[in-house]
């Protein structure tokens, strides 16, 4: 049933793999042999690896989904270049099945390794704080939610040098997953590593769950509740709602592939359609899990650098909760051409349009809060502008595809690429990054660096745009998605320009991670010589920061009640809470 | 956590109390995910009840007698274990052990009904393999029947563990709190299982 493992499974023959092998090798050992040197061995087991301390998995979520941003990002450019070169003849340098393997890889890693990854490390790190909680209501199951999801985004990456990975798309739709059409072990990795992801993630949507309705400081009842925490809730909401489904859709494909059954198979009775409307109703609101904590972030920033109270603090929690719930109506949006007939499909397309009312609540309730507001034109106010921008272009092509007559035209187009990454590059990436900044000082102690935060904001909004706005036209004119190669002149023109602005992306990013991972070494240096950031330094944004009012860096909690003794006129939550009793 | 929670200030205590019924309500809340889980198995055997791609159907498949016997077993283990739970309650360990060691017996009784009747199906080549319907069938009750494993093995430990000289602990409690509801649960998901499987196919 599993087969044997043997040395043709290892690609020696693919030097792409073989030189990223070398490559990873390098890394690794350097980065072993200086932990070796510093005789950290010892620090990094017992502070970090075997934490249960929500502060640290937050930071160690993070630190995984920007290593998966990277590989992500890797497999972005040569699908991008693979599709500059393979024009009119020339086979490019990806053969079908490493291409294949390479756009399946892009999906699973920047979706469940990268966006659910740094989604939970920002809950991690920010809802416990908020909420005047010391940890989530069971830390060792965060651990183990954090150890779950790393072990998985390790498997995915060993099928880099060891087998293949899944050649079906990042949702393996049957029945190309099934064993008759896909007999190697892409799939069983693919399948392996989201379901011990998904477990995974389940499990924290449990824990906060528990720990934002049970562990609220005194007095801080629903409606006192911070933006970002309300957001996070309705999420770890959706997240328990729809990752059971994820498990029994996986599990059922599994069963397929080991047992002979036939849940999706073409024989036996099985139902390919069954599969999708699984898969999907997991996977629509799964977008809303990644862009619900987005717009709590951007909330947060807007009206801390607006110098005024959010704008319609209820109709934000309302519609937060009115996407949640609508999340669950429009699935079928995603295969509206598989004909479920017009009734069904008029039904979703119009629950779809709905969905973008709510939304565009949020967008104006952001605009009136910085409507006559003191706004401080930050790093962080770039990327909530930009993302207004951006997302409400994602957003209305987003309603243009959920009409079922256009999206027959649209369906599986290069357009369809383009709409979601508008809305995911646009709203969750800059949604996140921008928290990321905000937060920094929070957890580390100092700010990031600012003119570096504004260029990479511009060469993100620009590169975004040249990278993507070319694959509208490109859809528009026909060329679908997951091309290999083509030989049509004007798809050419935009590929080319598209790859242009993969590059432009592909700068900022190595730029920026050069860039604050110096600026993170000064900060190290600094600390062991002054223990600034441990004792905290009192950075606030406006000296304001959200109720309860606490330090703005949290220590680690060895060091929280020493740290509260060492700094006697800070207000922190726990001073408070005594204080009220 | 317990010794997390021993920190010199003064709502430890607070805190501790605060946790005992986080556990209660996070497992609760986490059986609510595994109640969709095995919606969306139900909700499968929905779709698949009527493809049985030339095979064999429910009707002439399925035996009443032996899953009756069954229903009834995991139905009176349920009440057995809300003897333990009140023998707990009155923190007497002998009439605990008693009636969790009772509720054992049944729940083992209805595992082994439940395997002997799939034996039986694979033996006459009404496998998972033979269709959609059966692939269904197969997975949705083994689902259930392997909860019922995990349950199983749940007890043992929670007897063996009562055998300390302080049993009664909040902790403790919590623990039988939290298999309390699991067994329970699993007995409501039966009872769906018993209706809209077997009853309605055989119909």
């Amino acid at each position: 049933m599993l087969g044997k493992l043997t040395l043709s499974a290892i690609p020696l023959d693919v030097p792409i793999l073989v030189g990223t092998f070398t490559g990873v090798v390098i890394v690794a050992l350097a980065v072993l042999g200086a932990i070796t040197y510093f005789g950290k061995w010892g620090y990094l087991w017992r502070e970090w690896l075997t934490s249960v301390d929500h502060k640290r998995l937050g930071i160690m979520y993070i630190v995984l989904a920007l290593v998966m941003l990277f590989r992500g990002f890797a497999d972005a450019v040569m699908m991008r270049s693979q599709l500059a070169l393979a024009y009119n003849g020339n086979p490019g340098y990806l053969p079908p099945h490493h291409y294949d393997q390479v756009f399946s890889a892009h999906g699973t890693i920047m979706i469940f390794f990268m966006a659910m990854a740094f989604m939970t490390g920002l809950l991690n790190v920010i809802v416990p704080l908020q909420i005047g909680a010391r940890d989530v209501a069971f830390p060792f199951l965060n651990s183990l939610s954090f150890w779950m999801t790393t072990i998985s985004a390790v498997l995915i990456n060993v099928s880099l040098f060891i087998g293949e990975f899944a050649q079906c798309g990042w949702l393996v739709y049957p029945p190309l997953s099934e064993q008759q059409f896909s007999p190697g072990v892409g799939v069983d990795y693919y399948i392996w590593a989201v379901q011990l992801a998904g477990v995974g993630t389940l499990l924290t949507g449990v824990n906060f769950f528990v720990t934002i309705v049970k562990m609220r400081a005194p007095g801080m009842d629903w409606m006192k509740l911070p933006v970002f925490t309300w957001t996070a809730l309705v999420t770890v909401v959706l997240i328990m709602a729809v990752f059971p489904v994820l498990t029994v859709t996986l599990g059922e494909l599994a069963l397929d592939r080991y047992l002979g059954m036939h849940f999706f198979t073409n024989d036996g009775g099985g139902s390919v359609q069954l599969y999708l409307s699984l898969i999907w109703t997991w996977g629509h609101p799964e977008v809303y899990i990644l862009i619900l904590p987005a717009f709590g972030v951007f909330s947060e920033i807007t009206q801390t650098f607006s110098r005024k109270p959010l704008f319609g603090y209820r109709v934000m929690v309302y519609a937060t909760l009115a996407i949640g719930v609508l999340s669950f109506i429009v699935w079928v949006h995603h295969f509206f051409t598989m004909g479920a007939g017009p009734n069904v499909n008029a039904f979703f397309g119009v629950a779809t349009m709905i969905i973008a009312v709510p939304t565009g609540v949020k967008i104006f309730n952001w605009l009136f809060t910085m409507y006559k507001g003191r706004i401080q034109l930050n790093g962080m106010m770039y990327w909530v502008i930009g993302f207004m921008v951006v997302f409400s272009i994602g957003g209305m092509t987003g309603v243009m595809m959920a009409m079922p007559a256009a999206d027959f035209v649209l369906h599986n187009s290069l357009f369809l690429i383009a709409h979601f990454h508008n809305v995911i590059i646009g709203g969750v990436y800059f949604g996140y990054v921008a928290g990321l900044n905000f937060w920094w000082p929070k957890v580390l102690g100092f700010k990031m660096n600012e003119s570096w935060g504004k260029r990479a904001f511009w060469c993100w909004f620009i590169g975004f745009f040249v990278a993507f706005v070319p694959l509208y036209i490109a859809g528009f004119e026909g060329m679908t998605r997951r091309m290999n190669h083509y030989d049509n002149a004007d798809w050419h023109v935009q590929m080319l320009i598209a790859s242009g602005g993969a590059a432009s992306l592909l700068w900022v990013l190595s730029a920026s991670c050069c860039r604050s991972m110096s600026r993170s070494v000064i900060a190290i240096l600094q600390r062991t010589v002054t223990s600034r950031v441990i004792r905290g330094m009192h950075v606030r944004w406006n000296g304001r920061c959200h109720r309860p009012r606490r330090l703005t860096t949290s220590p680690f909690y060895r060091t929280f009640m020493e740290s509260i003794r060492s700094i006697p006129k800070s207000r922190s939550v726990v001073v408070a809470m005594k204080a009220r009793r | 956590m317990a010794n997390l929670s021993a920190t010199p200030h003064g709502s430890a205590h607070d805190d501790h109390e605060h946790h005992g019924t986080n556990n209660v309500f996070g497992f609760w809340v986490y059986l609510m995910t595994d109640c969709i889980l095995f919606g969306t198995l139900f909700a499968t055997f929905a779709v698949m009840r009527t493809q049985f791609a030339g095979g064999p159907t429910g009707k002439e498949l399925f035996e009443l007698n032996g899953v009756g016997l069954e229903t009834a077993l995991l139905l009176l283990s349920s009440i057995t274990f809300g003897f333990g739970m009140l023998s707990a309650f009155a923190q007497k360990r002998g009439a605990m052990l008693v009636w969790l060691a009772i509720t054992f017996l049944l729940g083992l009784g209805f595992l082994v009904l439940e395997l002997r009747e799939f034996a039986n199906l694979i033996h006459e080549g009404a496998g998972p393999d033979r269709s959609a319907f059966l692939s269904a069938f197969f997975t949705l009750v083994a689902t259930h029947g392997l909860h019922v494993t995990c349950g199983l093995v749940w007890i043992a430990i929670v007897m063996i563990q009562s055998f300390t000289p302080q049993v009664f602990t909040t902790r403790y409690m919590d623990k039988l709190q939290c298999l309390s509801l699991f067994w329970h649960f699993l007995d409501i998901v039966w009872i769906c299982v018993f209706t809209f499987v077997y009853l309605l196919s055989v119909i």
